[in-house]
């Protein structure tokens, strides 16, 4: 943003009315902010707050799981403290987890680079201007608005032994069986399908970058390359990471995808989220959440780590510029709240998986 | 402005807590729901008459509307809803479950499939039936009301039944002068001399259900079973580990290595399979009696129709042993109404009914003279197969954590047969994981 006056110019001239406008609502905005808060603020402790405090607490308790000797199970369920995640990390189990976990991390990793790669490129074809650019702005499209499992679906039936895929590359590749086809068929449906979401979230970015910076460029004689690296990428960043965030808090929660299109108990494509439902769905409700405990912190960690290294840097980005531009004003507040938005959609994601699991 | 201001405070008060109040009734609703239901876990006696609802899974026949129309016009005062649930059998037994954790009456009989009979039975949310208020128990096939029994005790009456069926290329069988095989031998045997004709160079001998799920426990166990070995003895102790197994699992294991059975049928569900089949590329193939109907069909989607016949599966030294599917209904534990719950089960199993869905549906009944009628046989030419198959079948393990018992199966046979684990170290592996699992 240092780069182009401009931009910053613009929206600093109606601020100059803000000020006054702002100390007359002072006296009692923030009881009826607070009230006008209330109900959106009960409404996310009882969906949000309240299933993870729940998943916590069913992570220390264990029951149905003895049989008494009339072949019954002991109903009830027992305090078994920290037992349930301490067998996470025993043994088989162990080898299990840490598989789930470096898979979850290898595709969060492969699919979220491809998919910025592939997404920035789209946006940049489907913000340029020529004939036929609204098809190819839809059919670009298309992909995000399927859903992941109906898309799952489709795959799988690309991808069987008699499929589309193995026509077309004369091959008898059997891509659910165990190795790296399996892993690659996740990758490349998982990137045909958010692609363009990061594709839709860098076009918004890139439409509102004005045309006066890049006739400034052309003026400036510089290439399409630095025009690209030197204006394009640092002025879409917000928006790019935000998007990258959102992909990458997604794809740390991969379920969908490996168990339709793969099928579950395949080592090479389990993922965390797999195994919490396995735990689930045998009945195991304490296990199960303990996965997902986990899940969700390991989650949180990394939106957190995301946010303060990247997010850090836009903060810093915009407050090394906002004195020189912006003194007069006492320093915008917007550069700073795109960090702060971009921390609040981590946290909603997160929960959102940690609940859902 | 200060009137407007309280004005507005009040109404976001009231939004508040009108949305409090929606949030507390919904909460409330499902509270009352619950308890309601509490106190009929009196367990054993099958009392009270009235409306019930009967918890299948997706009706993908069409018929189902049919047979519980019959008994609604029979019995106005006690009518019967159906409540469908999804296709996936995951899913079905997730829903079940999760009524029954709740102890919600919502769903008075439930259509189990064979193999959840004792995780149901020993977590209590299925009633235990007494045998004398069902006395046509007698007349089904014994190996059907066996898997509706958990510890010797009745929880459920079977329905319909399935048993695995060995498909075959009659055309090409007779072109090549063998008979239908009783053994692996026999069959291999076949397969070479029907590969020696032209027409058939390219086709592979013999394709199961092989993928990673419980289609593979089926054809595990069916091979295990069919070279004499067992999974889970008839102590209910697994033994697994030994030298008839090892020839069970052999036979699948060399038949992937020699190429006997293609590749490709590692990742066969039924589907993949029965296309497999249908297009020609295979001589004989394990499945189940509803290829049946699909495979004879003459609009063009098989090309083998006409061309095919069906025996019982073949074995190590004799016939093979199959594995028993099917569903068997049994009652919620709480449930209301159950007295005209047991009688809308003593409907749905009798020889009328059974013989009405057959016609409709070709599932495979469990009333034993059925298979024996003559026009039923006319119309599902492979009903003699199939009563074969049934009859010597062999339940899955029987064990509440049937889940991971059949997980730890697929664990093993995927090893061997996709090479990757020796298949004797297999077996021993599996047999000391389900020693751990199966603690009777």
């Amino acid at each position: 943003m240092s780069t182009s006056a401009p931009v910053a110019e613009r929206p600093a001239k109606p601020e100059n009315n803000k000020p006054r406008r702002q100390t007359s609502f002072n006296e009692g905005t923030g009881r009826l902010a607070a009230m006008l808060l209330s109900p959106t603020l009960i409404v996310l402790v009882l969906v949000v707050v309240y299933p993870i405090l729940s998943a916590l607490r069913e992570s220390l308790y264990q029951s149905g799981q003895r049989v008494d000797a009339d072949g019954f199970i002991v109903q009830g369920s027992e305090f078994v403290g920290l037992d349930n995640f301490a067998a996470i990390f025993q043994g088989e189990t162990a080898d299990r987890f840490w598989n789930a976990f470096y898979n979850t991390t290898f595709f969060t990793v492969t699919c979220v680079v491809l998919e910025t790669l592939l997404g920035v490129a789209m946006a940049l074809v489907m913000h340029k201007a020529f004939k036929g650019r609204g098809i190819v702005r839809a059919s670009i499209l298309v992909p995000w608005a399927i859903p992941t499992v109906v898309s799952a679906l489709l795959w799988k039936w690309i991808f069987q032994a008699d499929g589309i895929a193995n026509a077309i590359l004369g091959t008898q590749v059997l891509w659910s069986t165990e190795g790296w086809q399996s892993v690659l068929s996740v990758i490349i449906a998982d990137t045909w399908k958010t692609a363009p979401f990061i594709g839709l979230l860098v076009l918004a970015g890139l439409q509102t970058i004005p045309d006066e910076v890049y006739e400034a460029a052309k003026v400036d004689g510089a290439n399409p390359w630095q025009t690209f690296t030197r204006i394009t990428l640092p002025l879409v960043k917000p928006a790019l990471l935000v998007a990258v965030l959102f992909r990458i808090l997604d794809t740390l929660r991969i379920f969908d995808l490996p168990f339709v299109l793969v099928g579950p108990n395949k080592s090479s494509v389990e993922t965390l989220s797999i195994l919490a439902y396995l735990e689930a769905n045998q009945t195991r409700y304490g296990p199960a959440a303990a996965y997902a405990t986990l899940l969700f912190v390991y989650v949180a960690l990394v939106a957190y780590m995301f946010v303060k290294v990247l997010g850090a840097d836009v903060i810093g980005e915009a407050r090394a510029k906002t004195p020189k531009n912006n003194k007069k004003s006492g320093g915008r507040r917007d550069n700073k709240l795109e960090p702060g938005a971009a921390a609040g959609a981590a946290t909603g994601s997160v929960t959102a998986g940690g609940g859902g699991v | 402005m200060r009137f407007e201001r309280s004005h507005t405070r009040r109404a976001v008060a009231l939004t508040a807590v009108g949305s409090l109040v929606l949030l507390v009734s919904a909460c409330g609703g499902g509270d009352d729901g619950s308890s309601g239901s509490g106190s009929g876990s009196s367990g054993g006696a099958l009392e009270g008459r009235g409306p019930i609802t009967f918890a299948t899974g997706k009706d993908t026949s069409g018929n189902l509307t049919n047979q519980v129309a019959a008994w609604n016009s029979q019995h106005p005062e006690e009518k019967v809803t159906v409540s469908e649930l999804p296709e996936s059998a995951d899913q079905q037994r997730a829903q079940m479950i999760q009524n029954a954790q709740i102890k919600s009456d919502a769903f008075s009989v439930l259509n189990l499939d064979v193999v959840w009979t004792a995780e149901f039975a020993a977590n209590r949310w299925v009633t235990q039936l007494p045998e004398d208020q069902f006395p046509d128990l007698g007349k089904l096939l014994p190996s059907t009301v066996d898997t509706a029994k958990y510890r010797d005790k009745l929880y459920a009456v079977p329905v319909t039944s399935d048993g695995g069926l060995l498909y075959y290329r009659k055309d090409l069988l007779d072109k090549a002068g063998v008979q239908p095989p009783k053994t692996w031998a026999e069959m291999k045997a076949a397969c070479d001399k029907v590969k020696a004709l032209p027409e058939a160079k390219s086709m592979s001998c013999y394709a199961g259900q092989y993928e990673k799920y419980e289609g593979l426990t089926v054809n595990f166990s069916e091979a295990v079973n069919g070279a004499g070995g067992v999974v889970v003895g008839d102590d209910g102790k697994p033994n697994v580990d030994t030298p008839e197994a090892l020839e069970g699992l052999n036979f699948l294991v060399n038949g992937f290595k020699t190429g006997e059975i293609p590749k490709a049928a590692i990742t066969y569900q039924e589907e993949p399979g029965r296309r497999a089949f249908q297009e020609g590329s295979l001589i004989f193939h394990r499945n189940w009696p509803y290829v049946y109907a699909l495979a004879s069909k003459t609009d063009g989607s098989s090309k083998i129709a006409g061309k095919f016949a069906v025996a019982p599966l073949p074995g190590l030294k004799g016939p093979g042993v199959s594995t028993l599917g099917g569903h068997n209904y049994a009652i919620s534990e709480f449930a209301k109404n159950k007295a005209t719950a047991a009688d809308f089960i003593k409907f749905m199993s009798s020889e009328e009914r059974q013989k009405a869905n057959i016609e409709k549906t070709s599932q495979a009944p469990t009333w034993a003279s059925l298979y024996e009628d003559a026009t039923l046989n006319k119309q599902f030419p492979y009903l003699a197969p199939l009563k074969a198959s049934i009859e010597t079948a062999k339940s899955r393990p029987k064990v509440v954590k049937y889940g991971d018992v059949t997980t730890a199966i697929q664990e093993a046979a995927y090893g061997a047969l996709s090479g990757t684990t020796p298949p004797k170290d297999a077996l021993s592996q599996l047999q000391t994981k389900l020693s751990t699992l199966i603690t009777q």
